[in-house]
């Protein structure tokens, strides 16, 4: 059990850091198919979220792909919100949590669905256009 | 009367509140998600570079997951055995996703992930 912990997490990192998100497949590779509950799902994806961010932040923030100015507007009201939420979460039995966080991850799928047809279609015709002029 | 900021600057600012409140919430109350959230709220809404919204994203989400994690904690939602062995296989991983952005086609890795979110979600809510 404790290596399909390890390859669940390794899918998540992998995942993460491609930049598509890891935590969201993360916690429902974690509650389907380990079994562990949503709120411990949820504590170990933000904990996990912390070191791996720090160490993407440093590499990002050398390359000059950080830009500050959006911090203090959207982080503040981010995090306060955030621990408002965290509490609310708490307030919730489990199974009704996984429920919302399915329907949550839906709505997640179907835009990065279309997001993601529409940039394959866009690299097919930019190939396309290349292949012609060659 | 000085004006502090201009029209355009006081729209941006409030689309940086609404998308941070958003952004928030979701990783407050789900536990993660946020970045994907994020990430179109810097590059549609706030026409951003891709490659600086997905970085600032990151760092816009830290300061979220760490109190969101202390909360959680604090309420007992904590297992530390579980936490080190999905935590080292995620830093494993995460360095693994970084090198093969750079190799693998991206755009069909996305569309299966975004497949694989999709059946995940029906489940959960659904069954």
């Amino acid at each position: 059990m404790i290596l399909v912990y390890i390859l669940v997490g390794i899918a998540g990192g992998i995942i993460g850091g491609m930049g598509m998100g890891g935590g969201t497949l993360l916690i429902p590779l974690l509650t389907i198919f380990c079994n562990v509950e949503q709120h411990i799902a949820q504590s170990i994806n933000l904990i996990a979220f912390v070191p791996m961010s720090i160490v993407a932040i440093i590499i990002h923030f050398k390359n000059k792909l950080i830009k500050g100015e959006y911090f203090f507007w959207t982080a503040i009201p981010a995090t306060a919100v955030g621990i408002v939420a965290s509490l609310l979460a708490k307030s919730m039995d489990g199974k009704d949590l996984s429920k919302y966080f399915g329907l949550f991850l839906i709505a997640l799928g179907i835009y990065q669905l279309i997001s993601a047809i529409k940039a394959v279609k866009e690299a097919r015709e930019q190939n396309g256009a290349i292949d012609q002029e060659n | 009367m000085v004006k502090l900021f201009t029209m355009k600057q006081w729209i941006k600012k409030s689309i940086m509140i609404m998308g941070g409140l958003g952004v928030g919430f979701a990783n407050g109350f789900f536990g993660g998600g946020g970045g994907m959230l994020c990430v179109p709220l810097l590059d549609k809404l706030l026409k951003e570079r891709t490659k600086v919204a997905h970085a600032t994203a990151m760092l816009i989400i830290l300061p979220i997951s760490i109190a969101s994690a202390i909360t959680y904690v604090a309420n007992g939602y904590f297992d530390l055995k579980l936490t080190l062995i999905v935590g080292g296989g995620v830093i494993a991983g995460g360095i693994v996703g970084a090198l093969l952005l750079k190799k693998l086609n991206s755009g069909v890795v996305a569309i299966i992930f975004a497949v694989l979110m999709i059946a995940a979600g029906v489940k959960l809510a659904f069954f």
